[in-house]
Formats: C-alpha cells, structure tokens, sequence
C-alpha cells in the first residue's frame, strides 16, 4: 500500500492532488462538491478586498492544446465570500484562501479575513498574467514579491504559499524572493501569457485580447519551473501546470512538487478526474517500488 | 474541447420589434434545450438556445442590452463566434405534453415541442408574451400540436399571464408531463402548478455565465451549475432547490434576491 497522506508546512491532506485557484471554487456549494469528489485540499477563486465583475466575454478559448482565459478575477469581495467558505468548512473541506490586491496592504488584510474565517493557508495570486496592475508588475519584481508576501505573513497565523508566473526569465529567483519573505511553501505555475485569433474577423477572441494558457501544452513548462524552484529552495513546492493523470501529477512530485493541483482537466473529465489521479498516482508509485508519495518528492534530481 | 467556429450568418427573419432569429451552419449536433456561446464580435458572447437544430441551426434573440442590440444590425454574410453546443437537453419522456413558454422562453422549448411531436406525443403549448406582436414560433408550434395563447395586455388569445392559462389547461386535461422555459418568477408559477398534480416537470433555467463548460462558477444555483447540469431541471431537483425562484448570482458571484 502507498501512502497517499502528505503534508505541506504543517497542512496535511489526505491525498496530493488540490483544486486549483480559479475553477468551481467561488461559491460554498461548488467548493463542497469538489471536496466531496476527492480533492485533498480546495483552493479558492482569487479573492480581493472588493466585488470585482471581470472582463466581458469572451473571456475562454478552448483550443486542442487546452484553454486560454482572461477572465479578469472576477470575484464577490471578500465581505461576501465569507459566507461561502463558512458553507465549505462547515462541510469539514480544506480549503486554502487565494487571495489578491492592488498592495501589499490589500493583500494583507484579506488575507487576514480569510485566515479568520478558518482557511488553513493562504495562497497568494502574485501572477494573474492579464488584470492591469493586479499582478502583472507584482509578478515581475523580486523585491515586490518579497514584500508583499512578508506583508500577508506578518498578517496572518497559518502558512502562505505564494504563486508565481512563469512569464519571468528565471522563476527560481522570484521562489527564492519569496522564501525571503518569509513563504511557508511555493505554488508554480499559473497560466503562460498566450493570445488567440479568429482570421475570419481579423481580431483576437479575447475581449482583453490577451490571456493566459493552461492545460496540458503548459505542463512542461511548469515541470521545469518546478525542477529548478526545488533545487533553489528549502521550503515545499506545489506544481500545477497541466495536470490530468496520475502520470503527469508524478511528473511534477518527481520534479520536486509535495502536492499538484489540477484545474483545466476538469472540463474533459469533470470532478472524476481527482480521484482518477490519485489511484493513478498510487498505483503507477507501487509499480516503480515507493511506498510513499513523500518519498517520490524531487527524485527525478540526481 | 469544443472549438470555436466563426461562421457567416445565413438568414436573419425579424420576429418581432425586438426579436429576430439567426440562422447559420455549424458542424455540431444539439439536441432540444442545449446552449452555443455565440460570440458578437466587438461586444461579448452570450448563451443562447437552439431554436433551430439540424445542419443549419438558429438562434432567436430578443434585444435587450448593448451587445444583442447591437446584433440586430448584423446583416447575412456578417460573422459571428459559435461554440458547443453545451448543456442537457430535454428528456423526450411522455406521451400527453405540455409545454409552457413565456417570452424569448419558447426559442428554447420550440426544438423540444417538435421533438415530441416527431416521436408520436400529443403535445400542447401555452405561448406567452406580453403583447400579440411579440408571440413567437405559434405557427411551428400548431404544426407539433394543439396550441394556446396568451398576452399580458389581452391583445391576443388568454388576457393574462400564461401560468393562469397554463393552470386552465391543467385543470381541463390530462398530461403526463410539463416543460417550460421564460421568466423564472413565471416558472416557478408553472412548476409549483404541476408538482401539485403530481406530474412530473422539466423548466429551462437561466444565469449568468461566463465560460459555458462547467469551470468557471459564474451559473452556480445551489452546489450545481446551471451550464452543465442544467439548464434543464426537473421537478424534483427544483423542489430541492434553495435557489430556484429566489435567488441568483450577479457578475461578481454575490448572491442576490431574483
Ligand atoms: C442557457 C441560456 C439560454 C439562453 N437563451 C436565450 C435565447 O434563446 N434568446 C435570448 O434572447 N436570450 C437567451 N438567453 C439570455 C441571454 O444570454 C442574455 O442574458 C440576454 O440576451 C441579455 O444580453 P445583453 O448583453 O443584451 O444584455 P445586458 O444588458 O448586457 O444584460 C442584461 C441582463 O442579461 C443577463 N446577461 C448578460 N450577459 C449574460 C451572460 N453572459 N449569461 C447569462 N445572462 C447574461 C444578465 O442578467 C443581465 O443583467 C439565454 C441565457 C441562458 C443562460
Ligand atoms: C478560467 C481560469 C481562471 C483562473 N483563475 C485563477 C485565479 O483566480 N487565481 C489564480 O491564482 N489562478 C487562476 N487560474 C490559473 C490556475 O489556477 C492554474 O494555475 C492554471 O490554470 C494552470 O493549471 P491547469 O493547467 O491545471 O489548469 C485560472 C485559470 C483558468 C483557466
Ligand atoms: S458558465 Fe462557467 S461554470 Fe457555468
């Protein structure tokens, strides 16, 4: 038997695989359903401190290689997603908080209210790739990722997990920005920075014309991100990028990552997918001689 | 996944003042009550019902903001954005049928009334609108079956709002089942109307949405989402609900009084 449990600075899960920010995770009653279908953990839309409606539609391409969205954080604010995550934890899910502001101020405070309500960490969004000054320039200064995850740290008690962009030179040097800043653990990688165009109207789909991609033809960028995060850092690593089996999630555990989380697989497998990849996991992990997904975690590193 | 196709509209009929009907080709099925994303270039992309199905499917849009307003300017051979289609379909259960529509509802049930009436059913349906110029589909309606009509000012058929003529019906005859689609306030009407004769129920919800494949939570309605698991519900299902004819998410998520 495989022993699926693990634990990332002090958050144990019953199993490595994780909802990603971003899909069925803005209302309670979506959040326990994922739970329910054998998430580990459920991370939350990103949350900022007021009500935020988005971009216009179009706001996802689906393309062969996966998806590409600029759905631009809607969100309900903070005040009236309380409510939602009380109905999440009431229904005993673990749900970590993402959250996002324009500074390290906003940041901080709902982080603070998220932590209060009963999150068992703190997920930072430093990485939306396509919302105009809520990320982007965060994203891509060291010094501001340090900062602002010093800020959350200072605001809350349970552990912070930044998540960070690829659409940097050298990611491992933003991990290392925010280990400095005193990051509990590290989230790699959000969406790749990507564009889509409908030659019949000469114009891209997107209503914010760009977006950011996800899906399998990312993975192996956040395979990589994670390889070389794990090499510069002390603290635990969850990869996300493209994950839709069991093979792939222990491409990234072998890559360094302690937990996966999985967000486009979704729209082809549906809540299945969870449970689907961890008995994949265990059984591909029997099969090459680990006990443990513990043990898995950074093997592939000489 | 389901691509987008960009395709030219072929045939624009005006229904009414502010109501016309879109036809174009697409090379995907839909089957009655399904949903496309239609993308208007320029202004946003909408869930819309299948009002035709078949090789050369079509949509019927009633005016109502910006970017439906501004598709009443389209003209044939301008393009729009298709994708799906997505969503349940009305289950073709029964043999004696009523369908109730209210408004730009009965560009959703038109597909399954002729559903129905292909595989045999009798099936009746309660046409509502406000006003006799804004009733649509009755004559496609009469060739599946016994139609009913009514309008909110009485200038045409039954002078009051179609759940009182759809409660007539079903005091006067017997049905095994009902299908509606319009207003939710009206559905509710009509499904509360049929629960309460122990006939089962199929009502066509509405909300917002954004991504139209089950990821984004925008059409969240109680722990299920409307563009997946929906948007046709049944009987059952609705009397679990929390949500049904009470509440529904605005843009940002929040949950508000219908
Ligand atoms: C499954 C489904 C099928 C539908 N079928 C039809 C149809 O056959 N014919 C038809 O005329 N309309 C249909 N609608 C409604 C349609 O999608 C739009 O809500 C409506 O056309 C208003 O659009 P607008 O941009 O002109 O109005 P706006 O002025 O932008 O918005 C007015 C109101 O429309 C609603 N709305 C706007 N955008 C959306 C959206 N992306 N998703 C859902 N609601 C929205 C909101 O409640 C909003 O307050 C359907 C909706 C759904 C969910
Ligand atoms: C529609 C959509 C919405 C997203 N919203 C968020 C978000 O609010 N916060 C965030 O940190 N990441 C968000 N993401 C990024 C995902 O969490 C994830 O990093 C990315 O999709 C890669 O994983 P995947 O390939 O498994 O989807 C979103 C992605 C998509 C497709
Ligand atoms: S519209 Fe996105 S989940 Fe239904």
């Amino acid at each position: 038997m495989v022993d699926l449990r693990t634990e990332i600075a002090g958050v144990r899960l019953r199993n490595p695989t994780m909802l990603a920010s971003g899909f069925l995770d803005e209302t309670g009653g979506s959040l326990v359903r994922v739970y329910r279908a054998g998430a580990g953990a459920v991370v939350t839309k990103s949350i900022g401190p007021e009500p935020r409606e988005g971009y216009s539609n179009p706001t996802i391409v689906e393309l062969d290689a996966g998806l590409l969205n600029a759905v631009g954080l809607p969100n309900p604010g903070i005040a009236a997603f309380e409510a939602e995550l009380l109905e999440a934890l009431a229904a005993k899910a673990v749900v970590i908080g993402s959250v996002y502001g324009k500074d390290a101020a906003e940041y901080a405070k709902v982080a603070g209210r998220m932590a209060e309500a009963g999150a068992a960490a703190i997920e930072m969004n430093l990485s939306c790739p396509h919302a105009k000054g809520l990320g982007t320039e965060i994203a891509q200064s060291e010094d501001a990722v340090q900062e602002f995850t010093r800020a959350v740290k200072d605001a809350v008690d349970v552990p912070v997990f930044p998540k960070l962009s690829p659409n940097v030179a050298d990611i491992a040097s933003f991990a290392l920005a925010a280990e400095r800043g005193g990051a509990d653990g590290i989230v790699a990688i959000n969406t790749v920075k990507a564009m889509a165009i409908a030659p019949e109207l000469r114009m891209p789909i997107l209503a914010n014309r760009f977006g950011g991609l996800s899906g399998p033809a990312i993975r192996p960028i956040g395979v990589r991100a994670v390889y070389d995060i794990y090499e510069k850092v002390d603290i635990p690593v969850i990869g996300v990028g493209g994950i839709d089996s069991g093979h792939a999630a222990l491409e990234y555990v072998m890559a360094g990552a302690s937990a996966v989380q999985i967000g486009t697989a979704l729209v082809d497998q549906g809540l299945a997918v969870f449970e689907r990849a961890t008995k994949e996991m265990a059984s591909l992990l029997e099969d090459i001689g680990f006990h443990s997904v513990a043990e898995a975690v950074g093997a592939a590193h000489g | 996944m389901a691509r987008m196709q960009v395709v030219p509209l072929l045939e624009i009929v005006t229904e009414s003042h502010h109501t016309m009907t879109y036809r174009f080709r697409a090379d995907f099925g839909g089957t009655a009550g399904q949903f496309v994303m239609v993308w208007i270039p320029g202004q946003d992309e909408l869930p819309m019902a299948l009002s035709y199905l078949g090789p050369v499917k079509g949509i019927t849009v009633h005016a109502y903001g910006d970017a439906t307003r501004a598709l009443q300017s389209f003209r044939p051979g301008d393009r729009v954005g298709v994708r799906g289609p997505y969503g349940n379909t009305f289950k073709l259960e029964g043999e004696k049928v009523l369908a109730v529509a209210g408004g730009t509802g009965m560009a959703s049930i038109i597909a399954a009334v002729e559903a129905f009436a292909q595989q045999g059913a009798a099936v009746t349906t309660a046409v509502g609108a406000r006003t006799a110029e804004e009733l649509l589909f009755v004559d496609r309606a009469s060739a599946s079956g016994e139609v009913h009509v009514s309008t909110d000012d009485g200038t045409r058929g039954f002078h009051g709002f179609v759940p009182s003529l759809a409660e007539r019906l079903l005091e006067k005859h017997k049905f095994d089942q009902v299908l509606t689609c319009g207003p939710e306030k009206m559905m509710k009407l009509v499904v509360d109307a049929a629960m309460k004769r122990g006939l089962k129920v199929q009502a066509s919800l509405e909300r917002f949405m954004k991504c139209g494949i089950g990821i984004c939570d925008a059409c969240a309605f109680d722990d299920r989402l409307v563009c997946v698991d929906g948007p046709v519900f049944t009987g059952a299902q609705l009397a679990a609900s929390k949500d049904f004819g009470a509440y529904r998410r605005t843009k940002d998520g929040r949950r508000v009084e219908l």
